[in-house]
């Protein structure tokens, strides 16, 4: 009774970020607009866009390998098996303890390989500077989330997400400097790893400023839609992220009762929406960067997570 | 009984090299000797594996060879049976993919004799007990290794690279000696037991250095690394998956068992000074891996950084065990073996895969390269497996180890030590660094080498490779992702070890529920690879099978859209070269001094636009030019003293036995 019980918690979890992804998508489309002053797309708009996506018929490149009809769906599998180990509205979910948060940020590692290579399978010059500048910012952001990871794990005592959000929870951790340096670090990671405005810009399509957009240049109807869905499940998962670490409230504790969980979701809902108005009004308030303005960026990143690290190591109190 | 047989493979394998000599003309020379090598590895890890599974005693034996007062002795103990294993799972795979591989060998008499005894160098190094036979056998496998790299000696690199490789290997063995005869001490008693008595104290730092240099120069530490990157491509390339991947662990074999066992306890900072030398190595060779285009000098490097992600967890083991943290250590140490394993595993995949490029090819270049997913299936698929564990991605092997690295980082702020504290998460970030950049590393070796559309017609009209060699990756292949999946059996099967070396070992970890790898308690970390991998395979499958029922299936073919301006030609695709540049430009600039010239000409010149990189080594400049130069101008000053008359030359000689009585009448 119970394992069925954690199940179907768990299955509402895997089902819930993969509803919720294009809906936090939408929101942040529509309020960006809304400060530019626009009308904007209805925010059930990215849901259309997928099912449209998907009804249509996939149009690969005549030199196009197995490889490329495959990484949609491995980069897809990939993301929502990590989304899901994330605590959205509940911790200590049945499969939490399968993977910890660095296998968490590594599976991510791994989607973004496959994409990676996706990107240069076609042997087209955009496929090849996607994917090359897409390495370039992996190779810094990475080292600052494991850096940031340490504080967290440090702080908490644990590398498991449920259990650092539990930590959290219970204000044993208060107010730390190495917690403000990690949430700083995180923010800006997250922003890098989304492809969001000032690092690359998710809605362009002018060639030479975008690295996510043109990697995925060659795909289109349900290998695009399932990519799409995989970018929309990442920012739910690092918005998640943020949101169980450094706003745990609301979060059911393991094993609660039905309206403890109800109320992790809403109060879930209420955060994801905060996250994304907040995300807009940063993309509209801030130009995009050059490229080679983006390693300061991420090496401001990495020096704070790294500074934070230092400070847990040398002594427990900061 | 274990360590009798063992021996005799040995000494079988050296046989098989007379036998090689014997049969240069033979048709089935290269048929009989891989398989007999083939069969005598096969037995020799049949034989470690048992002997570290049953948990067996050390077995000892003295034989009547070596120095005539000691006699050449020999042990099996945990540790030796664990890098026995090691050596003959790359030496088996070696063989067996060698068995297809050979055939092209357009010198088969210049590598057959030098291979069984290369293998059985390795062997006995391991197994040796005395510092005599340890360096004998040291020096057998520097040797025959050096004649396989001068295989094919007409090349001029090849005979610069050989060059390079003795002299360091003579300098890392010089240190050796000299760091067996300071544990030894003034009695010379160099049999490993009474090496270990004596030193039961406190270990001397001069100790410490020697092996760090002889070792460390095998392994490819850097500043010691530079012969690698040269000799090991040089070789035929089942032979640069022995040296890359099973010969520097030898050579972590050496600097585990003099300082972790003959040598006393470690002080605090030997710890850090490891840690530090690795997590540099660990970012210098991926980073040089980046920059290179050829196939196995990128392998080579990346060696080099797998080497550096060892030593951080040997240094790590180092400072827990000098401050009593046994559980600590033992993790810390665990990670390092492990990682030692995976890397023989990915490492000698990845240059089979390489081999098979070059034999299907005649290309190491990747620039010349591309397109190869259409034409070698099965070589494209290993090698991907190979891509995607070395650059430690879940589910596979090298995240795996690289993770339970990070555990034993994290237990590290239990240290009292002011420099580790600092030192020890700086190192982190490294090791995190050469992560990512290793991932960056793969997609550009395996995105550039395979993918895309051929560079070359030499690419266009490559064919897959022989039966012997699709297996010998498959199974490597397999491996990783095996030991990805269940690294508990493979931390469990290292246990012994760990718990001879450090003195404590690891919680079981295969009696744990669906094979999870729990490293200290489950409220702390844990990682389950197979459910992972599950995880994946289902979500994905599931995937595809319901937008394939409910959404479209249908598929068209069409030329490429790159943005509406598709252009025929291959040399509009990303380079190698093209894909490094944004990481080129952000650590090149410190790391190399990079520079680039860009010539443009002005409007109305014909002349084609250049763009000239420039970058140095500054190891190499700074570190080697000066010594050689220095070694050169020496030569030449001395140069006079050949041309003397024999009255001068009789004067000399007088005068240097005077002065050296003189030495010893004022020491006394």
């Amino acid at each position: 009774m119970v394992l069925i019980r954690d199940l179907a918690v768990q299955g509402v979890q895997m089902t819930l970020v993969l509803l919720l992804a294009p809906l936090l998508t939408g929101i942040v489309r529509k309020v960006k607009a809304r400060l530019l002053r626009r009308r904007g797309p209805p925010v059930i708009q990215p849901y259309r866009d997928l099912i449209r996506l998907m009804r249509k018929e996939a149009v690969l490149a005549v030199n196009a390998s197995w490889l490329f009809r495959a990484v949609p769906y491995l980069v897809f599998a990939a993301t929502w098996v990590a989304a899901a180990l994330v605590p959205t509205f509940a911790t200590g979910l049945l499969f939490s303890w399968s993977a910890d948060l660095i296998a968490i940020i590594a599976l991510l590692g791994s989607a973004r390989f496959f994409l990676a290579l996706a990107g240069m399978d076609v042997g087209t010059s955009f496929g090849g500077i996607g994917s090359s500048r897409e390495a370039m910012i992996a190779s810094l952001a990475e080292p600052a989330m494991i850096m940031i990871i340490f504080v967290l794990a440090l702080i908490a005592g644990s590398t498991q997400l449920s259990i650092i959000a539990e930590f959290m929870l219970s204000l044993a951790a208060g107010l730390r400097v190495s917690l403000g340096l990690a949430l700083i670090a995180l923010i800006l990671v997250a922003i890098a790893e989304n492809s969001r405005i000032p690092v690359d810009n998710p809605a362009t399509h002018l060639e030479l400023t975008m690295v996510h957009e043109a990697m995925v240049l060659e795909y289109s109807g349900r290998h695009l839609a399932l990519i799409e869905l995989a970018a929309s499940l990442k920012l739910l998962l690092y918005m998640s992220l943020i949101a169980c670490v450094f706003v745990p409230w609301g979060l059911a504790p393991m094993d609660s009762a039905w309206e403890a969980y109800a109320l992790g979701g809403i109060a879930y809902l209420g955060k994801l929406l905060c996250g994304g108005v907040a995300l807009a009004i940063f993309e509209t308030s801030i130009a995009k960067m050059r490229v080679f303005r983006v390693p300061a960026f991420l090496g401001a990143a990495l020096m704070l997570g790294l500074l934070g690290a230092l400070l847990r190591f040398v002594s427990g109190s900061f | 009984m274990a360590l009798g047989f063992s021996l005799w493979c040995a000494a079988a394998l050296l046989a098989l090299g007379v036998v090689a000599v014997l049969l240069a003309r033979n048709r089935f020379a290269t048929t009989i000797i891989y398989s007999a090598s083939l069969l005598l590895t096969l037995a020799l890890l049949g034989n470690a594996l048992i002997h570290l599974i049953t948990n067996a005693a050390p077995e000892t034996t003295i034989l009547p060879l070596g120095l005539p007062w000691v006699g050449a002795h020999f042990r099996l103990d945990a540790l030796a049976a664990a890098f026995l294993i090691l050596v003959n799972l790359g030496a088996a795979g070696a063989s067996f993919y060698g068995l297809g591989y050979g055939r092209h060998e357009i010198s088969p008499s210049r590598v057959l004799p030098f291979y069984p005894v290369f293998l059985a160098g390795m062997n006995l190094v391991v197994q040796a007990d005395d510092a005599f036979s340890f360096l004998l056998s040291w020096e057998f496998m520097s040797l025959s290794s050096w004649a396989l790299v001068m295989a094919h000696h007409r090349v001029p690199e090849n005979r610069h690279a050989g060059y390079v490789y003795i002299l360091m290997a003579s300098f890392g063995t010089l240190a050796l000696i000299l760091a067996f005869g300071l544990l030894a001490g003034p009695e010379g008693n160099y049999a490993f037991d009474a090496i270990r008595a004596r030193a039961q104290t406190q270990g001397a730092w001069p100790v410490l250095m020697l092996v760090l240099i002889g070792a460390g120069s095998k392994a490819g530490l850097v500043p010691l690394h530079v012969w690698l990157p040269l000799a090991h491509p040089a070789a035929p390339s089942h032979v640069s998956a022995l040296m890359s991947g099973v010969m520097t662990k030898v050579a972590v074999y050496a600097f585990v068992r003099i300082l972790f066992d003959l040598s006393g306890s470690p002080d605090w900072w030997w710890g850090l000074m490891v840690l530090s030398i690795g997590g540099g190595t660990a970012v210098m060779g991926v980073l040089h891996a980046l920059m290179e285009q050829d196939l196995k000098r990128v392998l080579a490097y990346s060696t080099i950084e797998n080497i550096g992600i060892v030593f951080v967890g040997l240094g790590l083991a180092m400072a827990f065990q000098a401050n009593a943290l046994p559980d600590a250590a033992a993790l810390a140490f665990t990670a390092a073996l492990f990682h030692a394993f995976n890397h023989t595993l990915f490492k000698s995949l990845l240059f089979f895969g390489a081999g098979a490029v070059l034999s299907a090819t005649g290309e190491r270049n990747m620039e010349h390269l591309g397109g190869l997913i259409h034409r070698m299936p099965v070589t494209t698929i290993a090698v991907l497996t190979g891509c995607v564990a070395i650059s430690a991605l879940p589910p596979l092997n090298g995240f795996a180890s690289e993770w339970l690295t990070f555990q034993a980082i994290l237990l590290s702020p239990e240290l009292p030590q002011w420099g580790l504290k600092i030192m020890v998460p700086a190192n982190g970030a490294l090791l995190a660094l050469a992560a990512a950049l290793a991932a960056a590393c793969f997609i550009r070796l395996f995105g550039v080498s395979f993918l895309g559309r051929p560079r070359k017609p030499v690419a266009e009209q490559a064919h897959e490779v022989d039966i012997w060699s699709r297996t010998a990756m498959a199974i490597f292949a397999a491996l990783c992702l095996l030991a990805g999946a269940l690294p508990g059996f493979v931390i469990d099967a290292l246990a012994p070890v760990v718990q001879a070396v450090t003195g404590s070992h690891m919680p079981a970890q295969t009696t744990i529920d669906w094979f999870s790898i729990v490293p200290i308690a489950a409220s702390r970390s844990s990682y389950n690879g197979l459910l992972v991998l599950l995880f994946i395979a289902l979500s994905a499958a599931l995937t595809a099978y319901l937008v394939h029922l409910f959404a479209s299936k249908s598929v068209r073919r069409a030329p490429p859209w790159d943005c509406g301006f598709p252009d025929p030609r291959p040399v509009t695709q990303y380079s190698a070269g093209s894909f490094s540049q944004p990481i080129r430009r952000v650590f090149g600039t410190l790391i190399f001094q990079e520079r680039e010239q860009v010539f443009m000409p002005p409007p109305g010149d014909m002349r084609p636009a250049r763009f000239h990189v420039e970058l140095r080594d500054l190891v190499w400049e700074f570190l080697y030019a000066p010594i050689s130069g220095a070694v050169s101008v020496t030569a030449d000053r001395l140069n006079v003293l050949q041309f003397l008359t024999i009255r001068r030359y009789l004067s000399l000689v007088f005068l240097a036995l005077v002065s050296l009585l003189l030495v010893l009448a004022i020491w006394s």
